[in-house]
């Protein structure tokens, strides 16, 4: 599988730091003609900025980059191209409304004293489309063919121009498993072709069916490089998340387990949507602290975007309290007892032109409704007394959310969340990209709130805090649910196994 | 056609087919309507509209919008006027003037729009009254004009048999018609205008001149109103500043109601002639009933409208569910 | 420190503009009283920015929400239009046969319900068929004028009735009704946005509409609401200009108003984007946008230069308010990566 020859594209001793954040610190990388090479790491690994830096994106503050034996700067994406690095993204950056023609040659078509020489660009299309061995109809609209087309286009624009290097950077994150077997024939004639290929996901089942070879990166280090057939899923498991499976045992002590009692507040049957997780089931009593394990990636948000009402679920059921949802609506979520406290701060969260105390408060305000406003009194009471509970810092509550650092925005949306004394609270990665000390809180918070008969779904990519806070723990892996593990079984020694294996 | 295709040229489909519609049920119930002189009346009378509306084609095609045509139209009008009447500058430097002024206002909106990311139909409405001031400084009078070779020009005419004829005003409609079709089909500046429309990030992302090709659409717009306030001024042989008073109104309803989303990226210049045909109609029908009065024009051209938004809603639905 | 609030700068220059006439304008701040109602060029800019700062009052909330309503110079147009025609019932309009026997308060009643549902046209088109404000406004603002018209069956329906003319022309307390009048609206605003939620609700949309989902605020209803009130200001807005003149005229009456309301708001510290909004800072912004066309008629500048000076003045403010172009000015992009 591996031709012995040179690297086509080595990195050697690269270093990039952003403010306050060393996100590489000399991390060394080559990739051979005609290798997929996957790419693998955690939130905060290195990873994209790796990528970044690969395809001009960011200049490295040191190290080289070796294209062919040959030292090179790319310092934009359209100068990589024009070396030979083409990079195919996550989302389609294509304009659907073009013609699939126009949208791989638009840019360098050919043109006479007419214009665009329209036969002329279809031939170019339909041979660079040829090269992944697709036929289609080049003069379709591109937003009419399924995504995966889309993103198969994509790769055709991007080696339209003589690639060498292809960095396919989370390319299956929207397709379904056809449409990735598709997307993988595609990858592999290029392969045959010679081609480098940089493989970022984080599928672990096409990790394995894809790549030739891996290399971990965790916390802006490389950890290691492994031919794909020598590492096992547990090995790779646990190089990603940083802890050594003969280490892991049982040295963290999961919550007391408290026996739950009464009815579940929320039960969910082989939920799942057409294009997402699929099979998920559990359930959660007062008392309970449910963990969602699993890499990114794996259907954690999605799972609790059903449960909250955000997306309706195309399968299975959801009950609250015995009563199946009918109504997917936040709104109705929140006046039954429910408070989602979403992943992404910026976009789903704050509300950057409101003050501390009204972003607060506004979830309880919106439960009340318009016209029962709580006084300003009641608002500063409310917000000041959970501030200090959650120890937000600084106290300035009629500043503005902006000017507060992470961890204390997030402390904040807890807060809000905290106001409407929630019957089920969802936590989504509640602890990314805050301090230490802010950490610890958040997950003492969560055991308060589980011996005051409080639920909490608890979503970390950190395994030791899942498995800390949590008295169950559902993993999932590749959107689908692989294992329960309950009580004395929780340990993270378990769930790495899980991850990595579970259900098969 | 297939499914995809036919889906994408729906709306103008739909156009073409409410403009044959419109057309045949008008001529049907009044007498002498279906005469080449009223088939030909529809362009020489509606050609200033046209030209606007097709240039403006572009901006809205990028999802954009300018509102400042219509005063530009009354600012180029006057400029022109007023330059050949009391500047006595010869007529070809009088019009080139008034257009190179429009393009310039243009490019200056497209500046601002495409550097700053300002929000278009601000930066417009600000064209709006800047043009409007500058035409009510230059001459609050409307200004009649009888340059010799602007008047030949303003009545040359081809005739046709049945005493309808092809006027000056015409013949640069249909000029601009064919150049603004051949910009937008032929060229890469117009297929970057389609890729803007379909999503600006990825323009970017896939190395075009999204900058260049937004400054380029607003000026082709400006351009474009200035050419119509020249139209305007052959038209009627004169200036006037409060000329075109509403009409980037009309003229962004020709452009929706010809099956251009307003949203940006689907289009297309014919369309838009098309969409100005339809309000033609509807004007010459209300004249020729006699009672109704003008005001039902920009009733049915709301109620237009108001059904070209919905269905255009209603694919854009269709096409979400079926992804 | 408490922060100044955003609209601080548009008081300054109001005070700068107030300032420079004291010094250059013999007269200007000069007040007499005759027949209990007071005269004079301070006066004149309180009573002519009336309209102005009614539009605003309603386009704060709408800009709030962080749309945009430009029909609001067409429901003017169709308020005054029924105001008219219901006092003057010309025999040709379809109002015609409506008698309200003259009532100023039920023809008031019945042109702002008017406009009212002008507003809640809009809203539907935003809230319910989720187009965008400038494209849904954009159809009232193209069809409203001929709604107008059609009342008026075209013409300009010209009326007698003291009780409603006083609407506009009228006294109270030395001061013209419509300062009164703004004065009200004002304060009735004021008290519904920040009394209760609705103005952090609004807030809360125009800042973010994703989290505002999340966080269970119906931005639906909420965008109904902004627009069917800003349809209500405008129609009380067109009440005051058909008043004023007796007669409505469905072709100019509140003609590009609604850039004035805009730019009002804008000076006033609301962002154009969304989020934070002050009434306040809106109504100092039309006094201030008053002041200086008061200030150019009285220095015997020609009127068509406030166009141009205003137009000048929106894309300073656009520009100043415009994340891009402050970093640009700072200089930190200054060559940005392709």
């Amino acid at each position: 599988m591996i031709t012995l020859s040179e690297p086509l594209l080595e990195l050697r001793g690269i270093v990039k730091t952003f403010p306050g954040v060393a996100a590489l610190q000399s991390v060394d990388f080559d990739l051979l003609p005609g290798e997929v090479h996957a790419l693998l790491g955690e939130n905060g690994a290195g990873k994209s900025t790796l990528i970044k830096v690969m395809t001009g994106v960011h200049a490295a503050d040191a190290g080289e980059i070796l294209l062919g034996g040959k030292r090179i700067h790319p310092h934009s994406p359209s100068d990589a191209v024009n070396l030979g690095i083409s990079t195919v993204y996550q989302e389609v950056n294509l304009a659907p409304n073009l013609s699939i023609a126009e949208n791989v040659c638009l840019g360098r078509e050919a043109r006479g004293p007419l214009g665009i020489r329209w036969s002329d660009l279809r031939r170019r299309a339909e041979i660079a489309l040829d090269r992944l061995g697709l036929k289609l109809d080049v003069r379709l609209p591109l937003g009419s063919v399924s995504i995966a087309l889309q993103q198969m286009v994509a790769i055709a624009r991007a080696l339209d121009v003589s690639a060498k290097v292809l960095v396919l950077d989370e390319p299956t994150s929207s397709l379904d498993a056809n449409e990735v077997a598709q997307l993988f024939g595609v990858v592999r004639s290029l392969k045959d072709q010679g081609l480098g290929i940089v493989f970022v996901t984080h599928f672990l089942d096409q990790v394995y069916e894809l790549s030739d070879r891996i290399t971990v990166l965790r916390n802006g280090h490389k950890v290691g490089a492994w031919r794909a057939d020598e590492l096992s899923r547990l090995e790779l498991v646990t190089n990603m998340i940083g802890r050594d499976a003969s280490e892991l045992d049982r040295t963290e002590e999961a919550a007391a387990g408290v026996a739950a009692t009464g009815e579940p507040v929320v039960s969910a049957q082989q939920i799942g949507t057409r294009h997402g997780v699929s099979d998920v089931s559990f359930d959660i009593r007062p008392g309970e602290v449910l963990g969602l394990a699993g890499l990114l990636g794996s259907g954690r948000t999605e799972t609790l975007r059903m449960v909250f009402g955000l997306d309706k679920p195309d399968m299975g059921k959801i009950e609250r309290s015995g009563v199946p949802i009918r109504r997917f609506d936040p709104k109705q979520s929140i006046r039954e007892g429910f408070a989602l406290c979403a992943e992404d701060r910026k976009r789903e969260g704050i509300f950057p032109d409101l003050s501390v105390r009204e972003n607060i408060i506004l979830v309880l305000q919106a439960k009340r409704g318009w016209l029962r406003k709580l006084s300003f009194r009641s608002q500063s009471a409310l917000a000041g007394d959970l501030a200090s509970r959650l120890r937000i810092h600084p106290p300035d509550l009629e500043g503005s959310i902006d000017r507060l650092s992470g961890g204390n925005q997030q402390k904040a949306l807890i807060a809000r969340w905290l106001a409407v004394e929630p019957a089920l609270l969802m936590l989504d990665e509640p602890t990314r990209g805050i301090d230490v000390g802010a950490k610890f809180e958040i997950m003492s918070l969560v055991e308060e709130l589980r011996q005051d008969g409080g639920a909490v779904i608890f979503v970390s990519s950190e395994l030791p805090e899942v498995v800390r806070t949590s008295t169950k723990v559902l993993v999932l892996r590749d959107r689908k649910a692989v294992g329960m593990l309950e009580g004395g079984q929780v340990s993270e020694e378990r769930v790495v196994r899980e991850i990595a294996e579970g259900g098969a | 056609m297939n499914r995809a295709a036919l889906r994408e040229r729906l709306p103008v489909l739909i156009t073409a087919a409410v403009c044959v519609a419109m057309y045949v049920a008008v001529g049907l119930r009044f007498d002498k309507f279906f005469s080449l002189r009223v088939f030909f009346n529809l362009f020489s009378d509606n050609a200033f509209l046209g030209v606007i509306a097709i240039g403006t084609t572009f901006v809205i095609l990028t999802g954009g919008i300018d509102l400042s045509i219509g005063s530009m139209m009354g600012c180029a009008s006057i400029m022109a006027a007023s330059l050949m009447q009391n500047g006595h500058w010869p007529a070809f430097a009088a019009l080139s003037a008034a257009l190179a002024f429009g393009a310039l206002v243009g490019w200056c909106q497209g500046a601002l729009v495409a550097f700053f990311r300002l929000p278009s139909f601000l930066i417009t409405l600000a064209g709006l009254f800047f043009c409007r001031g500058v035409a009510l400084r230059i001459s609050q009078e409307s200004v009649q004009i009888d340059n010799p070779l602007f008047n030949s020009l303003a009545g040359f005419q081809i005739q046709l048999p049945g005493r309808a004829s092809i006027t000056a005003t015409s013949i640069v409609l249909f000029v601009v018609l064919i150049v603004c079709m051949f910009v937008a089909r032929q060229t890469r500046f117009g297929r970057t205008i389609y890729a803007i429309g379909g999503s600006m990030a990825s323009a970017e992302l896939m190395g075009l001149k999204v900058r260049r090709t937004l400054i380029g659409a607003y000026t082709l717009s400006g351009l474009c109103a200035a050419l119509g306030g020249a139209v305007f001024t052959l038209y009627t042989s004169s200036g006037d500043a409060i000329s075109g008073t509403g009409l980037e109104l009309d003229a962004i309803a020709c452009v929706v109601i010809g099956g251009t989303l307003l949203s940006g990226g689907y289009g297309s210049v014919f369309g838009t002639l098309l969409g100005v045909l339809i309000l033609g109609i509807v004007e010459s029908a209300i004249t020729f009933q006699g009672t109704l009065s003008s005001w039902w024009t920009k009733i049915v051209i709301g109620a237009l409208l108001l059904m070209f938004m919905v269905v255009q809603k209603l694919i854009e639905r269709a096409a979400a569910r079926s992804r | 420190m408490k922060r100044l609030p955003q609209w601080a700068w548009a008081l300054a220059v109001l005070a700068l503009v107030l300032l420079f006439n004291l010094v250059l304008t013999p007269g200007f701040f000069h007040i007499e009283q005759r027949d209990g109602r007071l005269y004079g060029s301070l006066i004149d800019i309180l009573n002519r920015s009336a309209p102005v700062s009614l539009l605003a009052i309603g386009m704060t909330l709408v800009i709030g929400t962080g749309g945009v309503d430009l029909s609001v110079g067409a429901v003017m147009a169709i308020a005054g239009s029924v105001a008219a025609c219901l006092i003057a019932r010309p025999a040709e309009s379809p109002l015609g046969g409506i008698n309200l026997h003259r009532s100023t308060p039920l023809i008031l009643l019945a042109a702002l319900f008017a406009a009212l549902l002008c507003g809640l046209f809009n809203g539907i088109l935003v809230s319910w068929l989720d187009l965008q404000p400038i494209v849904a406004t954009l159809l009232l603002m193209v069809a409203g004028r001929g709604i107008a018209q059609l009342f008026a069956n075209g013409q300009i329906v010209t009326f007698h009735l003291p009780s409603f003319s006083a609407i506009a022309t009228g006294s109270l307390a030395g001061f013209p009704n419509p300062v009164w009048i703004v004065l009200l609206t004002f304060l009735i605003f004021a008290v519904l946005v920040r009394s209760t939620a609705f103005g952090l609700f609004i807030e809360a949309v125009g800042s973010n509409p994703v989290a505002a989902r999340y966080a269970g605020v119906d931005a639906r209803r909420i965008k109904l609401a902004v627009y069917a009130l800003c349809g209500v200001c405008a129609g009380l807005a067109g009440v005051i200009g058909t008043a004023d003149i007796r007669g409505a005229d469905a072709n100019n009456l509140g003609l590009y108003l609604e850039l004035d309301a805009i730019l009002a708001v804008a000076v006033g510290g609301t962002s154009i984007m969304g989020g934070r909004f002050s009434l306040i800072g809106s109504i100092v912004g039309a006094l201030l946008m008053q002041a200086l066309t008061t200030t150019i008629l009285t220095r015997g500048v020609s009127p068509e230069t406030t166009l141009v000076m205003k137009a000048l003045v929106v894309v300073a403010v656009v520009l100043l308010q415009a994340p891009a172009f402050r970093s640009w000015a700072v200089g930190i992009t200054r060559r940005r990566p392709a």
